[in-house]
C-alpha cells in the first residue's frame, strides 16, 4: 500500500464538444503523466461522442483569482454600464443597429 | 496579494445568502465545516456505491447470452466506473484525496448503498437491476442535479444522462424474457420478487428515523425527503410492472384515490439496518473483491509511476 500513498497528479479536463465551440471544463482525473491523462479523459468524459478534442492540464499549473477578492477584483467592470450596447438610446426608425 | 481579514459572521452570512438564493457553492468559497463534512460523506458514499455497484452485474458479463447483451452490459458497467470517477473528483474539490477515499472504503469506515449487498442469482437480475435499481437511483439522483454544491450537481447531470440508458436496457431485457418461455417468465418474476423490497430501501430509512435529513435539506444538499422519493418511485413503477406483466410482491400495494398515490407496505427496516451494519448476504464478498482488485492493480499503478518518472527525467 505504501507506494500508493504517492498519488498520481490531478489533471483538469477540457472538452471541445464540436467544431466551432470552445473547450469547456468537464471535470478532473488522476494520471501518471500527460499522455495517460488524455487517454483516461477520453474514457471517462467522452464515451458518447461528447467531444472532438480534449485538453488536459495539471491542476497545480492553474492560477485562479481568489474568491476572497471577488468584489475588488470584478468591481471595476460593475459600474461601467456604458460598455454595453443597451446603454445607448437609438430611435426605433434607425435601421440595422 | 494581501487580503483583508473577513469576520466569520460575514462569511457565514454570505454562505447562507447564497443558499437562500438557490445559488451554488463552489469549491473555493467559504463554507461551514459541517456542510463540508456532510458533503464529503454523502459524495464519497455515492462514489463508493457506483464502484461497488459494478460487481453484481459484472458477474454476468462472461455469461451474457449473446454478443449484443454482452456489449450492452459491458458499456453499462463501464458507465458505473465512470460515475464513480466523476463523484470521486467532485469530492476531491473539498480537500480530501483519492487515496484517503479509497482507504476509507477499503477499511470499511465509509459505506456504500445497501442494495449492492444482495446477490445476482439469475441472468434476469441484470434486467431487474437496470429497471428497479437504476430506476430508484434515477429518482434519487434527478433532484441532486440541483444540489447546492456546484461540482456535485454537475457530476449528477452527467450521471443522470447516462442512467436513462441503464434503466431502458434493463426493462427491454425483461420484456424480451417475458415474450419467451414460461420458465423465462418465472425467472423474471422470481427476480422482481427478490429485488422489490431492497429497491425501496435504497431511499434510506423513513423520514422520522433520518436525523441528518432536515439539515441536508436546509442546506440544499438534499432536495426531497426519503419518503417523498420512495413514494414517487412506487407511483412510477406500478404501471411499468403492469406493462411488463409482473406483479410486485406487496399485498398492501393499491391505488389510493384520496391521496392520489399508491399505498404500499412497510419495508423490513431491521433488514436494512442489518445490511448497513455489514450483515447482508454479500457484504463480505463485495469488500473482499474490492480489496483484491485494489491489491492486484498495485503493480500497474507502480509501473505507470515509474514510467512517468523516467520519461520526466529524460
Ligand atoms: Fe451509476
Ligand atoms: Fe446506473
Amino acid at each position: 500500500m505504501s507506494a500508493d500513498r504517492r498519488e498520481w497528479p490531478l489533471y483538469e479536463v477540457f472538452v471541445r464538444g464540436k467544431r466551432g465551440l470552445n473547450h469547456v471544463h468537464v471535470g478532473s482525473l488522476h494520471a501518471a503523466d500527460d499522455a495517460m491523462a488524455v487517454r483516461h479523459a477520453r474514457d471517462v468524459y467522452t464515451r458518447r461522442n461528447e467531444g472532438v478534442s480534449i485538453w488536459v492540464v495539471r491542476a497545480d499549473a492553474i492560477t485562479a483569482s481568489s474568491p476572497d477578492e471577488k468584489d475588488p477584483m470584478f468591481a471595476p467592470s460593475g459600474d461601467k454600464v456604458y460598455r454595453h450596447p443597451t446603454f445607448y438610446d437609438i430611435p426605433d426608425n434607425v435601421p440595422h443597429m | 496579494m494581501t487580503t483583508t481579514p473577513v469576520e466569520p459572521e460575514a462569511l457565514e452570512a454570505a454562505f447562507e445568502a447564497t443558499i437562500a438564493r438557490h445559488d451554488r457553492i463552489e469549491p473555493r468559497d467559504w463554507m461551514p465545516d459541517a456542510y463540508r463534512r456532510t458533503l464529503v460523506r454523502q459524495m464519497a458514499q455515492h462514489a463508493h456505491s457506483e464502484i461497488i455497484g459494478m460487481q453484481p452485474e459484472g458477474a454476468w458479463i462472461g455469461r451474457a447470452p449473446s454478443l449484443r447483451r454482452k456489449a450492452i452490459l459491458l458499456a453499462k458497467v463501464q458507465d458505473e466506473a465512470g460515475h464513480g470517477l466523476y463523484l470521486y473528483s467532485a469530492c476531491e474539490t473539498l480537500g480530501v484525496s483519492r487515496a484517503e477515499l479509497t482507504e476509507l472504503l477499503l477499511t470499511g469506515r465509509q459505506k456504500y448503498s445497501s442494495i449492492f449487498n444482495y446477490p445476482t442469482l439469475s441472468y434476469a437480475d441484470v434486467g431487474t437491476i437496470g429497471w428497479l435499481v437504476d430506476g430508484a437511483a434515477i429518482c434519487n439522483q434527478v433532484p441532486l442535479c440541483r444540489t447546492s454544491y456546484g461540482p456535485y450537481g454537475r457530476a449528477m447531470i452527467r450521471i443522470c444522462k447516462e442512467e436513462s440508458f441503464h434503466q431502458r436496457q434493463g426493462y427491454e431485457l425483461l420484456m424480451t424474457m417475458m415474450r419467451g418461455t414460461d420458465a423465462q417468465r418465472e425467472m423474471v418474476q422470481e427476480s422482481v420478487n427478490r429485488f422489490w423490497w431492497p429497491s425501496l430501501m435504497m431511499f434510506g430509512p423513513p423520514d422520522a428515523d433520518s436525523p441528518n435529513s432536515a439539515r441536508s435539506m436546509a442546506w440544499g444538499v438534499k432536495r426531497n425527503s426519503n419518503d417523498e422519493l420512495r413514494q414517487k418511485f412506487v407511483d412510477m413503477t406500478v404501471p411499468q410492472a403492469e406493462a411488463l406483466g409482473v406483479t410486485l410482491p406487496d399485498p398492501e400495494l393499491r391505488w389510493n384515490e384520496e391521496r392520489g398515490h399508491h399505498d404500499f407496505g412497510e419495508p423490513d427496516w431491521e433488514e436494512l439496518a442489518a445490511v448497513i451494519r455489514g450483515d447482508g448476504p454479500c457484504n463480505a464478498q463485495r469488500m473482499a473483491h474490492r480489496r483484491a482488485a485494489h491489491e492486484d492493480g498495485a503493480w500497474v499503478r507502480e509501473a505507470a509511476s515509474a514510467f512517468a518518472e523516467r520519461a520526466g527525467a529524460r
